[in-house]
């Protein structure tokens, strides 16, 4: 159990900066995921704090201890690998106490956590398997397996679902959360998968070419988006954005792109004054557009309309890709409502939700 | 379509069928053109030199295994055997260790002249190193190692390392970093590391090294018979030349002998195809 912090990192590879100016501190017990587009920098951090890689400037500590210059070893972490590197010559149960071998623990304490995690993990009859023998899944367990008999300060783990298979993923992915809860330990998890970020975390770390975006909690990431890149990068289909004009008329506020010109509710007027005359990105989740009828009572609508170009059926939901002129947008709406392509619709955007991004920085207005 | 499918499958089948037949023809063939001297070689063991000399091919008229006794023992055959185990496996162990340890570094990091030590490494394979004789005879000369077995054992070893260090530097290359990552987590230095994870993952590889290194070094005249002077030093092929009298040669003692000579690579390739095979396909297949 420990706390990590980073403190301005920096990393080069040649003249390449991959991290920049990274800071964060993750609480003690803390459930943190740092998720980004491939090439973000979130697999260098982890590798940084596990000691694969060394930092070109800055400082990581685990605990209050500054481990710049520790070896992995010393570093009191494990780490779950995206391939899951299990040693292939040894059998499960060599597997998972190698570790606890070269730190010369007594047998019978080998003996007892590696059967203790075995169980935790439900993997005790492959104990004698080879790797070879095992399946996906089951080899994602053994991995996961050999990091919890080191009862280690810190667990990382880098992309441990990506080879998983879709339903075997989301099964992995809440028992992962119980173990969290059950070893009451610090996680630090890389993906590139929204859902494991949204499903698991305390807090989610946003990185996007080495730089840190946002770092809250799923919900605060969610609904207070800090710029266009967090919006558009959370929630599934992605944020729709329309280059529009903030304008004021009669006390009242507008949004106005050129196809659509829509009312901003009064109580975000004093937010957005600033803005007035200006240009700005008007963002607003596909799940915030809706068929009139079938809206939810208790939203501040405001009409959008265009043509149908594809409709796609899920099932418990209903993605219309929808055409607005120079603008196209995409809606998440009740599957009740019946429309094909070319049908023209008119369609309202729950303003509550909104949301208004400085044009230059991309920051979200607030 | 569908009936014309199934018309053709017999017809298919018959010709896979005709197939294999062929390959197995060929292959018992050569199996038998590889296998029938052999065989006499083993039958005119048991047959006076007389009688060897009147039917070359026969069969031998009783089972005993004097000419092997009077190869080991008045031929000097244990003297010969223990020197060439000595030699070769001396050789072979050292030839091992110091390339795999080599490849290890070469197949794994790259550091400044990485490249070059790897070239240098690969340029012993490239030259014959019989043409080598002279220089290396007054090295050793100097040195004090003629007519010695420790001197031969260096030659020997000296010979396997580029071959070695080029197929398993190539096999430590294929291995992933992760497992190495994983195991300097897991508290492993670099010796460990390399010991028990990367060198057991190697083992199809160091088999193989190790058989062609022993198979030449085992049935090598030419170092030995320059290098060695004493009798009680020699190696089984030079010993196999003093069954060759100036006026009659004991046949079936010399079959005997060679039959001595072959048994220990016999018995290494059995031990060793396995892992052989496995390093020969490895990255054939995921």
């Amino acid at each position: 159990m420990a706390s990590v912090t980073f403190k301005n990192v920096f990393k080069n590879y040649g003249d390449v900066e991959v991290i920049k100016d990274f800071t964060l501190e993750v609480e003690d017990k803390e459930f943190i995921i740092f998720v980004g587009p491939s090439g973000c920098g979130k697999s260098t951090n982890l590798r940084m704090l596990a000691g694969l890689e060394e930092i070109t400037a800055g400082e990581i500590l685990i605990g209050d201890r500054v481990v710049n210059d520790v070896p992995p070893k010393d570093r009191d972490i494990a780490m779950v690998f995206q391939s899951y590197a299990l040693y292939p010559h040894m059998t499960v149960y060599d597997n998972m106490a190698f570790g606890l071998k070269l730190r010369k623990t007594p047998k019978d304490e080998i003996t007892r956590r590696v059967n203790e995690a075995a169980e935790i993990l439900g993997i005790t009859e492959l104990l004698q398997r080879k790797p070879k023998a095992l399946s996906g899944g089951q080899r994602q367990r053994v991995a996961v397996g050999r990091a919890i008999v080191r009862e280690p300060a810190v667990f990382l783990m880098d992309e441990p679902l990506s080879n998983l298979d879709a339903k075997l993923r989301v099964s992995a992915r809440a028992e992962i959360s119980k173990l969290h809860q059950r070893l009451q330990t610090t996680f630090i998890y890389v993906t590139h998968d929204q859902v494991e970020a949204m499903t698991m975390a305390d807090r989610i770390v946003v990185l996007h070419a080495g730089i840190l975006q946002q770092a809250d909690s799923p919900r605060n990431l969610y609904n207070f988006p800090h710029n266009i890149f967090v919006a558009g990068f959370i929630g599934s289909p992605s944020m729709n954005f329309f280059d529009a004009t903030l304008v004021k008329e009669e006390q009242k506020m507008y949004l106005d792109s050129g196809d659509f010109r829509i009312e901003v509710p009064s109580d975000k007027m004093e937010t957005y004054k600033a803005y007035i005359g200006k240009q700005v990105i008007f963002g607003i989740r596909p799940e915030d557009v809706h068929v009139p009828q079938y809206a939810p009572v208790d939203i501040t609508p405001a009409p959008i309309s265009g043509s149908i170009e594809i409709v796609e059926l899920l099932g418990s939901e209903l993605i219309l890709f929808v055409n607005a002129g120079s603008n196209s947008f995409v809606a998440k709406v009740d599957t009740r409502y019946e429309v094909k392509p070319g049908d023209s619709v008119d369609l309202v955007c729950n303003m509550k939700n909104m949301h208004i991004f400085d044009k230059e920085t991309e920051l979200a207005v607030r | 379509m569908t009936t014309n499918h199934n018309a053709n499958y017999p017809r298919k089948r018959r010709k896979i069928e005709a197939g294999k037949a062929a390959t197995a023809v060929l292959l018992w063939g050569y199996a038998a053109v590889v296998l029938l001297p052999l065989l006499l070689v083993i039958g005119n063991t048991m047959r006076p030199s007389r009688e060897i000399f009147k039917h070359p091919v026969g069969f031998p008229t009783s089972i005993n295994f004097d000419s092997y006794i009077r190869a080991w023992q008045e031929a000097n055959f244990n003297t010969y055997f223990v020197n060439s185990l000595l030699i070769t496996v001396s050789a072979v162990v050292l030839a091992t260790a110091v390339a795999s340890s080599a490849a290890y570094i070469l197949g794994r990091y790259s550091f400044k002249g990485s490249k070059i030590l790897s070239a240098y490494f690969l340029a012993g394979l490239m030259l014959p190193f019989r043409l080598a004789i002279v220089p290396l005879f007054l090295l050793l000369n100097d040195l004090g190692l003629i007519d010695s077995r420790f001197g031969l054992i260096l030659v020997y070893a000296a010979t396997g390392i580029p071959f070695s260090v080029f197929i398993l530097s190539a096999f430590f290359r294929q291995l992933p970093p992760e497992l190495s990552e994983a195991a300097r987590i897991d508290g492993a230095g670099e010796f460990t590391i390399f010991s028990r994870i990367m060198l057991p993952l190697v083992r199809p590889a160091l088999a193989t090294v190790t058989v062609f290194q022993f198979v030449p070094l085992w049935n090598d005249f030419f170092f030995p018979l320059v290098l060695l002077r004493s009798t009680d030093k020699w190696t089984l092929p030079v010993g196999m030349t003093r069954f060759f009298g100036e006026f009659q040669t004991d046949w079936s003692t010399l079959f005997a002998g060679l039959i001595i000579t072959t048994l220990p690579l016999v018995i290494l390739f059995l031990l060793a195809t396995k892992q052989i095979i496995a390093g020969l396909t490895a990255g054939v297949s995921k």
